[in-house]
């Protein structure tokens, strides 16, 4: 039997568990918090969990032998063994970052490297330069997009991309011919954190891997929402952030195919990432710490797990149930305001929890204040996927996104708050 | 909401002086990097120094209610004044949009420009207010370097 949506009473325990969801905004409206694909809010348990290694656990980990450091270190790597747990993955190819976009340009720097003989690494996978070519998609966050072009710039390859239809997926009409033999790297995102667009990540990755070329994906916003799992997925490198699932700010994931990683020249140098050092170079310890130069994000690590804990707990599969029925209702709402276009897929199957929309005659910017004013917290602007929004001829959009908390009444009081944006704007609508 | 004015939704639907004109002797082009709203902006002045008068303000505005009805303002205010006036004006509205509410803006001043005074209570939207400011101060300084 599919997973089922949370009930009533399952929701109200859920939100209890988040405190800042019981306070109001502007003047005493209760907070709809429409925004999770930004920013999720954090449980309890992971602000005690982050809080409890503070107090208790505090140390610089991986460093010194006393007894605080134990601990403090044992308590890192637990973490990284929940977390990897939690995409199907084994705790040593699971490497730290400080963000999403830190694993990114970890991975398009190691290319830089790797194409100057340095880095550590070995192996020509990892060598770019020119003749060969980094594919990507014009959904891109652009944290998975200008890495990339930089990467070009700096190694002589050259920047090519898939682009995108008029219902906001990707026109997979001429991959052939983008992607060819002169492909090294494939990276294109798991779930469009504007459209909500899911991609075909599996058939990708093997189209990828026919020209042997890496499959890198950007999984920030299918990792909170949905069950992951990096093995089923086949992809050869895949990063997410923590603050985006219920954990806290400062900490990402960059999890790869152990053999790459091994291959894999080190982006970030300094002290934690070393085997040796002399005066005239170093060597790098194994994976993952050769990726994880400086002091580690040890307590962020922690909540991060506990986050991993609280979702599992919940279930990944009603997770996402809970957020294709809200999802839904949205959608079906908005498709009763002939006034509203929906950006991006209209079928559930195609699309996770992100909506993004246009108002007749109204800017996303001023779509949003009506909104905020009443209450309901939703994104405004291109969301960092500037290149999409010009492919699809907006300048900007109001984007509505969910998470685990997310109540059918907040879409509701969306659907409300928004009926009152025409008029303010002096605008008729149509019965 | 105090933020949208009739006169700020007057200026928005119908926009003064909007439209790219010659002659001009600066143009800058602004954008607003959150939203990408951006505004392109000419300003035409005859004369020298802080008497100069400034003939025309044309420009180009693809943007909210907020950053259109500050380009219309802005023309409406600055067109056939002087320099020391535009720069006065401008004084006066920046510090109004950046005074988070405390300073109401003074008519006299800077005209239509009070209805935009509930801006400055919303930080995120001072940038929408400003962003046509920030066009005219550039092509004027750009207007100023051509004439030496």
């Amino acid at each position: 039997m599919a997973a089922a949506p949370f009930t009533d009473e399952e929701l109200a325990r859920i939100r209890a568990d988040f405190p800042i969801l019981s306070r109001t905004v502007r003047g005493g409206h209760p907070l709809v918090y429409l925004d999770s694909g930004a920013t999720s809010h954090k449980p309890v348990a992971v602000l005690d969990a982050e809080r409890r290694f503070y107090e208790h656990t505090n140390a610089a980990v991986h460093r010194g032998a006393h007894q605080l450091s134990e601990e403090g270190t044992d308590a890192y790597e637990s973490a990284r063994a929940t977390i990897a747990r939690f995409i199907g993955a084994q705790a040593s190819d699971v490497v730290f970052t400080r963000n999403a976009t830190e694993a990114l340009n970890l991975v398009a720097y190691a290319f830089t490297n790797g194409a100057h003989g340095g880095g550590g690494g070995h192996g020509d996978r990892f060598r770019l330069g020119p003749g060969d070519e980094v594919l990507v998609t014009e959904m891109e966050h652009h944290a998975n997009l200008i890495p990339w072009q930089e990467a070009c710039k700096r190694t002589g390859a050259t920047l090519r991309w898939v682009p995108v239809t008029a219902d906001g997926r990707l026109d997979l009409t001429d991959l052939d011919t983008l992607l060819t033999e002169r492909t090294k790297v494939f990276a294109f995102t798991h779930v469009s954190n504007v459209l909500g667009t899911l991609n075909p990540v599996r058939e990708l990755a093997e189209k990828a891997h026919a020209v042997g070329a890496l499959a890198v994906l950007d999984a920030c916003q299918s990792v909170p929402h949905l069950p992951v799992d990096v093995v089923d997925l086949g992809v050869d490198l895949l990063a997410y952030s923590g603050h985006k699932m219920f954990g806290p700010l400062g900490v990402g994931v960059l999890w790869g195919r152990r053999e790459l990683l091994d291959e894999m020249p080190v982006f970030l140098t300094g002290g934690s990432m070393i085997e040796t050092v002399t005066m005239e170079g170093a060597t790098y310890a194994p994976v993952p710490q050769k990726f994880e130069a400086g002091v580690p994000v040890a307590a962020q690590a922690v909540g991060l797990a506990a986050a991993c804990d609280y979702l599992t707990d919940l279930g990944m599969g009603r997770v996402h149930a809970h957020e294709q029925a809200v999802t839904e209702r949205l959608l079906h709402g908005l498709a009763e305001r002939p006034w509203v276009t929906v950006l991006g897929p209209s079928d559930l199957r195609h699309r996770g929890g992100a909506v993004a929309f246009a108002v007749d005659g109204v800017h996303p910017h001023d779509v949003g204040q009506v909104l905020d004013d009443r209450g309901v917290e939703v994104r405004v602007g291109h969301h960092c996927a500037w290149p999409l929004h010009r492919s699809l001829r907006v300048p900007a959009s109001t984007r509505a996104s969910f998470a685990a908390y997310t109540t059918p009444g907040e879409v509701d009081a969306l659907l409300t708050a928004l009926d009152h944006v025409p008029a303010t704007f002096g605008l008729e609508v149509p019965a | 909401m105090d933020l949208y004015q009739e006169l700020i939704l007057d200026h928005y639907k119908n926009p003064v002086r909007h439209g790219l004109r010659e002659p001009f002797q600066g143009e800058s082009h602004q954008v607003n990097p959150t939203c990408g709203d951006e505004v392109t902006l000419r300003v035409h002045v005859t004369g020298e120094g802080e008497d100069a008068v400034v003939e025309d303000v044309s420009y180009d505005s693809m943007g909210c209610s907020i950053s259109v009805a500050s380009a219309s303002i802005l023309a409406e205010e600055l067109t056939g004044g002087t320099v020391a006036h535009a720069r006065t004006t401008y004084e006066a509205m920046r510090t109004m949009l950046t005074s988070k509410g405390e300073d109401p803006g003074d008519e006299d001043v800077i005209g239509d420009g009070v209805a935009l005074s509930g801006v400055a209570k919303y930080p995120a939207r001072v940038k929408c207010a400003l962003l046509s400011w920030a066009a005219f101060t550039d092509a004027l300084y750009q207007a100023e370097g051509a004439k030496l």
